[in-house]
């Protein structure tokens, strides 16, 4: 995809890279370390060192929270988790910073309970991220949201790491 | 005899992609009665069996024991040839004998005669028509007539189910129909989109279905005459878990085009909406009660899902469950003293289909054998209730009883089933 604007992003301020520091919260901090790991899987190098922070560094680490573009939530939940706040920080002035920018965020959900309140669910998940981003400045026309419900798993299987994976809001720059 | 799998080949209208259910009856009733159906004496070449079809129909009621031909110590194929000790001995309640013969214009005429062994007495007799291929038709007629002579409950064999099946990699999704058995299945629609909700029109000529499409879920209603695929709501955010009216006028589904999934009516020739829920919550899955005033539906309204009960003259809204963390997607049952649904005991505990007497308040889980149950869907005679589950890491159907003492798996030899709808009668 346009992955590559991404990288184009100016720098943007320290403070973000500041609050990557902040870990996973106790709840369910298993799934957050996963899903760290995998999205990292994509490219730009590990985390700078946040003692010594140079301007590309910094760069390199808001081109890192960009690159994440998997947010998860927790059973039958679609509250924002704190540990995602900076991805979604990140993608917020991104939009801000780029007007003509246009997402769709996917809301998906894992196979337990009924299709249809899992469909329901997953539009939830989406306007949570949605909201947040327009709280942070973005505009609702740079937004479409849509609900996959638990139609389009990321990963097959009933265990809960696979159903960890598939309760999701995916962003999608267009 | 009940853990007999019972392999029925299907006959199917269609070629392509088929799922091919079969039966596999894993619990009957204790004290099922004991009847004999006798091989019918056939005059004509036909691929269907008659008596065959009948004996499996009944088997998989859970109600009868059926006894094997080979253990039948005659077979009588005229009123004078049964000798009712021979029955007795081999402790049969009901004898049922037939002949079937061949009329001019590849018609083909069935006439049985149902017996009650003790009193030596005739009980049911009748005579039905019909062409080779409508045998099997026939045959699910005289099982609902030999059910409902037996059982005093209207028989639901000769009704038709809806379901979705398939492929693993979920990229091709097909809608069919077929009887209530598994066999004559027929696609009627095929979509590299997922398909979900389908439910029937009350006269039985129409189904209404979720497609999930790129852009977000669509609401059609496909005539079933003519395949003609008719698009009903495709407004932003959800659209989604149909319901037909009992009058077959309207529609109840769910939208969000207003921020928040709610409960709308359209009017299907007017194309006039109402709104029926209005919560922040997830308001969902409607489903109209037989009185025509009432919509039960699933709500988050309580910080989980339950089922609530609306009415649509007062729009007064009240809560049905109260036992168990997450209870969804309920069908009503025996006109509409049960619920059954969705039920989920605790958190963390499995997803199983429970029945709600809402007389008695009395909740019973129904499953147990099977894991992730879902869409749960009634006969039209209220007994049995058919739903998805998974079973050996496969979606699979399955099927048991309101009172919970029938079951039986209907799984496909590949790819996977799910969303089951069980029709109306279609006379």
């Amino acid at each position: 995809m346009e992955l590559n604007k991404l990288f184009a992003v100016s720098l943007l301020s320290l403070a973000i890279v500041g609050c990557a520091s902040s870990g996973g919260t106790t709840d369910e901090a298993a799934t957050t370390e996963a899903a760290v790991e995998e999205s990292q899987t994509q490219g730009v190098p590990g985390s700078p060192d946040l003692d010594v922070v140079t301007e590309e560094q910094a760069e390199m680490a808001v081109n890192s929270l960009l690159e994440q573009t998997i947010v998860y939530f927790g059973y039958d939940r679609s509250e924002i988790r704190p540990e995602f706040k900076d991805v979604l920080n990140a993608h917020a002035e991104y939009l801000v910073a780029n007007p003509m920018a246009r997402i769709v965020l996917e809301g998906h959900c894992d196979e337990r309970g009924t299709v249809e309140y899992n469909l329901a669910l997953g539009e939830r998940r989406a306007n949570t991220v949605k909201r947040y981003l327009i709280v942070q400045g973005a505009s609702p026309s740079q937004m479409e949201s849509v609900s996959f419900g638990e139609e389009r798993p990321s990963m097959i299987g009933s265990d809960d790491s696979t159903w960890s994976k598939n309760r999701r809001t995916e962003i999608k720059y267009q | 005899m009940m853990k007999r799998y019972l392999s029925i080949l299907l006959m199917s209208l269609c070629v392509s992609a088929q799922a091919e259910l079969t039966i596999e009856i894993t619990q009957g009733i204790a004290s099922s009665i004991p009847i004999s159906v006798v091989p019918f004496k056939f005059e004509g070449t036909a691929k269907d069996s008659v008596d065959e079809i009948v004996r499996t129909d009944l088997e998989r009621s859970g109600h009868f024991s059926l006894l094997e031909p080979d253990d039948m110590l005659s077979q009588p194929q005229s009123e004078d040839d049964i000798y009712f000790t021979d029955w007795r001995l081999l402790k049969q309640e009901y004898v049922v004998i037939g002949t079937i013969s061949a009329l001019p214009n590849q018609q083909y005429q069935v006439r049985y005669q149902l017996f009650d062994v003790f009193n030596e007495k005739e009980l049911l007799t009748q005579s039905l028509k019909g062409t080779a291929s409508q045998l099997r038709d026939i045959a699910h007629r005289v099982s609902d007539a030999i059910y409902e002579q037996l059982t005093g409950i209207r028989g639901a064999f000769s009704t038709k189910i809806a379901y979705v099946t398939t492929n693993s990699k979920r990229t091709k999704f097909n809608l069919s129909i077929a009887d209530s058995d598994g066999a004559r299945e027929k696609v009627v629609l095929t979509s590299k989109y997922s398909i979900f909700s389908p439910t029937w029109s009350p006269d039985g000529k129409r189904l209404a279905y979720v497609m999930l499409e790129d852009s977000g879920s669509k609401v059609y209603v496909q005539d079933l005459v003519t395949g003609k695929k008719q698009l009903v709501s495709a407004n932003k955010g959800i659209n989604s878990a149909p319901s037909f009216s009992p009058d077959g006028k309207k529609l109840a589904l769910v939208l969000s085009k207003d921020g928040n999934p709610e409960i709308y009516i359209i009017n299907l020739a007017t194309r006039h909406w109402t709104r029926v829920t209005n919560h922040y919550a997830i308001d969902t899955e409607p489903n109209w009660m037989p009185d025509g005033e009432h919509i039960i539906f699933t709500s988050g309204r309580s910080g989980n899902p339950q089922i609530y009960r609306v009415s649509l003259s007062s729009g007064y809204v009240e809560r049905l469950t109260f036992e168990g963390s997450y209870n969804a997607r309920a069908r009503l049952a025996q006109d509409g003293r049960f619920l059954v649904l969705v039920h989920q005991a605790k958190k963390g505990a499995p997803f199983h289909i429970a029945s709600l007497d809402l007389v008695r308040g009395l909740l019973q889980t129904l499953t147990s054998d099977t894991e992730l149950d879902e869409s749960p869907s009634v006969s039209p005679n209220g007994v049995m209730v058919m739903y998805a589950a998974k079973y050996n890491k496969r979606s699979i159907l399955a099927a048991v009883s309101v009172a919970g003492d029938v079951k039986f798996l209907v799984p496909s030899k590949n790819g996977d089933v799910r969303e089951p709808a069980w029709g109306p009668y279609l006379d």
